[in-house]
């Protein structure tokens, strides 16, 4: 990133301060960062690899493990599909009201986990608005596999979104207009035109999506009901196991969870990386959004 | 299909689907997003304003805020201080390694946040890897207390404000400060004088970010604390706390509050990017 910046001796602070930073800077990340990744697979693999083993495949852990493939399997593509339509609406087209929607979409960023989790006992828990007339269909959805995918969804309703926005904005409507005009179909000028120009977009959106899917803890623990081998999502049995003081298994669970989130981080930064390279300024614009 | 008004209508006639994304789009954000939320404040309508004000301001709930909101500040406080050199050393300086760490400083927001838990109550208890020594040394306990709090919270914030500060840096016009300091600015004038002016929008907006983020954390938090009421139980916990023992209206008149302070939060750090985009001429 910072190749393009030519440094001229005369801005350039005293070398002890550049010292006293990096230090300072590199101290910080080895204390927060990086000592507790270390600290992860270290404590997951202290009884060895069999221990290990056997901690993954336990019975539970793997109806944990699917379960949480389940949730992100249904919450990631519903919220791929409304995240190319929003930016759809919102980059290609000028309407009224068009920040209040875009606070809107970014609105369960902003709220608590728990709140996310409760506003769906509210709804379908047993004294909620249609928990009644669940019950009397026999529909579970609380407390079962339904309310899990609910609140995943609702988490990670964001995120395909705020990527594609400002992308899709930035590229603006002319390339699409050309189609258009020379008699392509709107259908096939997204599949042709639009989606290609927003494949990485789309796809860093995706991987971060699918991260915070898997990873969910808070809102999940709210209306899952802990049934383990049923509801439990690996998040949620991370904390079982270390509730009851079985460290090992526990850390072995979250060594998987830490695994997908690295390579998230990877996949992110081999997009950032393409992205930079094809385009300096809109990546850059990007990133700003990204952070925000 | 709806067209918008006149206004820019020619460039907008050829593109299609405006009808059908705008229509779906508000279907979904109502259906997942605005009708479960406002399910919070039609819940708490039904109480009357004594008992509301008795469910958000019990000794208890009043405790837990002090420690919600004081622990994200100072966690908050921390980032802006660390994050900001974090920012400055990636942008600035070429090490070994920095595309790594720079990858790395998105951590926070990719590991879960039970994982980021159990590690951190691992590492900070009188027999982790740190504990240990901060034990022996000098008898500070950091796991079970709220200063275990404030590390979950300072964890998940890391990456906030070094992602805010960043582009900023990125973009600084680099001549003002050769021109400062040809003029004779010592190194320590061109900070406070160019550069700080220049970034202070974005630390900020991070420290908004960082802050919002750390008022509504659970999952990293419940591990370390030892959720002791009075002493260290966060406000959301207090929230599930509340719905273990089926008092759904406690719960959701709590929630109501903190639905209210994030939105609060949100209007701020809008204004606050607004702000970041002017002052660096975006």
């Amino acid at each position: 990133m910072s190749e393009r910046i030519t440094v001229s001796k005369g801005v350039l602070e005293p070398a002890w301060v550049r010292v006293a930073l990096l230090t300072v800077a590199l101290g910080f990340l080895t204390l927060f960062l990086f000592v507790p990744l270390v600290a992860v697979f270290a404590e997951a693999f202290k009884k060895g690899w069999e221990a290990y083993v056997a901690a993954i495949t336990d019975p539970d852990a793997v109806s944990a493990i699917k379960l949480t493939l389940i949730a992100a399997g249904i919450s990631v593509p519903l919220n791929l599909v409304f995240g190319v339509s929003a930016a759809w609406a919102i980059a290609k087209f000028e309407f009224r009201g068009k920040s209040l929607l875009l606070t809107l979409i970014d609105l369960p960023f902003s709220v608590s986990p728990v709140i996310s989790g409760l506003i769906y006992v509210l709804m379908f828990g047993a004294q909620g608005w249609i928990g009644p007339w669940l019950q009397e269909h026999d529909i579970k959805i609380l407390f079962a596999v339904p309310g899990i995918v609910l609140a995943t969804v609702f988490i990670t309703f964001p995120f395909v979104a705020r990527e594609l926005i400002p992308l899709m904005q930035a590229q603006g409507n002319e390339e699409e207009e050309a189609a258009l005009v020379l008699g392509a179909s709107g259908w096939n000028t997204f599949l042709r035109v639009t989606l290609p120009n927003i494949k990485w977009g789309l796809l860093y959106g995706v991987i971060l999506c699918n991260a915070r899917a898997m990873g969910e803890f808070g809102a999940v623990s709210v209306v899952s009901g802990h049934i383990r081998g049923e509801t439990n999502t690996m998040p949620l049995q991370v904390e079982i196991l270390y509730n009851e003081y079985n460290f090992a298994a526990a850390f072995a669970v979250a060594s998987l969870l830490a695994l997908l989130a690295l390579v998230t981080l990877a996949i992110k930064s081999i997009i950032e990386w393409r992205l930079h390279q094809a385009d300096p300024v809109d990546a850059e614009a990007r990133n700003m959004e990204h952070a925000s | 299909m709806n067209y918008p008004p006149a206004k820019r209508a020619p460039p907008y006639r050829v593109m299609p689907g405006f009808g059908l994304s705008l229509g779906f789009t508000i279907f979904y954000l109502a259906l997942i997003v605005l009708i479960p939320l406002s399910a919070v404040f039609l819940k708490t309508f039904t109480m009357t304003w004594e008992a509301f004000w008795a469910a958000v301001t019990s000794e208890r709930v009043m405790a837990s805020y002090r420690l919600s909101f004081g622990a994200s500040l100072i966690a908050a406080s921390i980032n802006v201080v660390f994050g900001g050199i974090v920012a400055w050393v990636l942008v600035r300086y070429q090490f070994p390694g920095k595309r790594i760490i720079d990858a790395l400083v998105d951590l926070p927001f990719a590991l879960p946040t039970a994982v980021a838990g159990i590690t951190l109550t691992a590492l900070y208890s009188t027999n982790g890897w740190i504990g240990r020594y901060l034990d022996s040394a000098f008898g500070f306990k950091v796991a079970f207390t709220p200063v275990g709090v404030v590390v979950a919270l300072t964890f998940i914030g890391l990456p906030f404000v070094v992602r805010t500060v960043q582009p900023v840096l990125e973009d600084a016009e680099r001549e003002l400060e050769e021109a400062a300091a040809s003029l004779g600015a010592t190194s320590l004038q061109t900070f406070t004088r160019i550069i700080f002016p220049t970034i202070m929008p974005a630390m900020l907006t991070g420290f908004a970010l960082a802050f919002a983020r750390a008022t509504g954390e659970y999952g990293s938090v419940i591990f370390i604390a030892g959720n002791m009421p009075m002493v260290s139980e966060i406000t959301p916990l207090f929230i599930i706390t509340k719905l273990e023992q089926y008092d759904y209206a406690g719960a959701t008149a709590i929630a109501c509050v903190m639905l209210v302070t994030s939105f609060i939060l949100l209007l701020t750090i809008n204004l606050l990017q607004a702000w970041t985009r002017k002052r660096s001429g975006k």
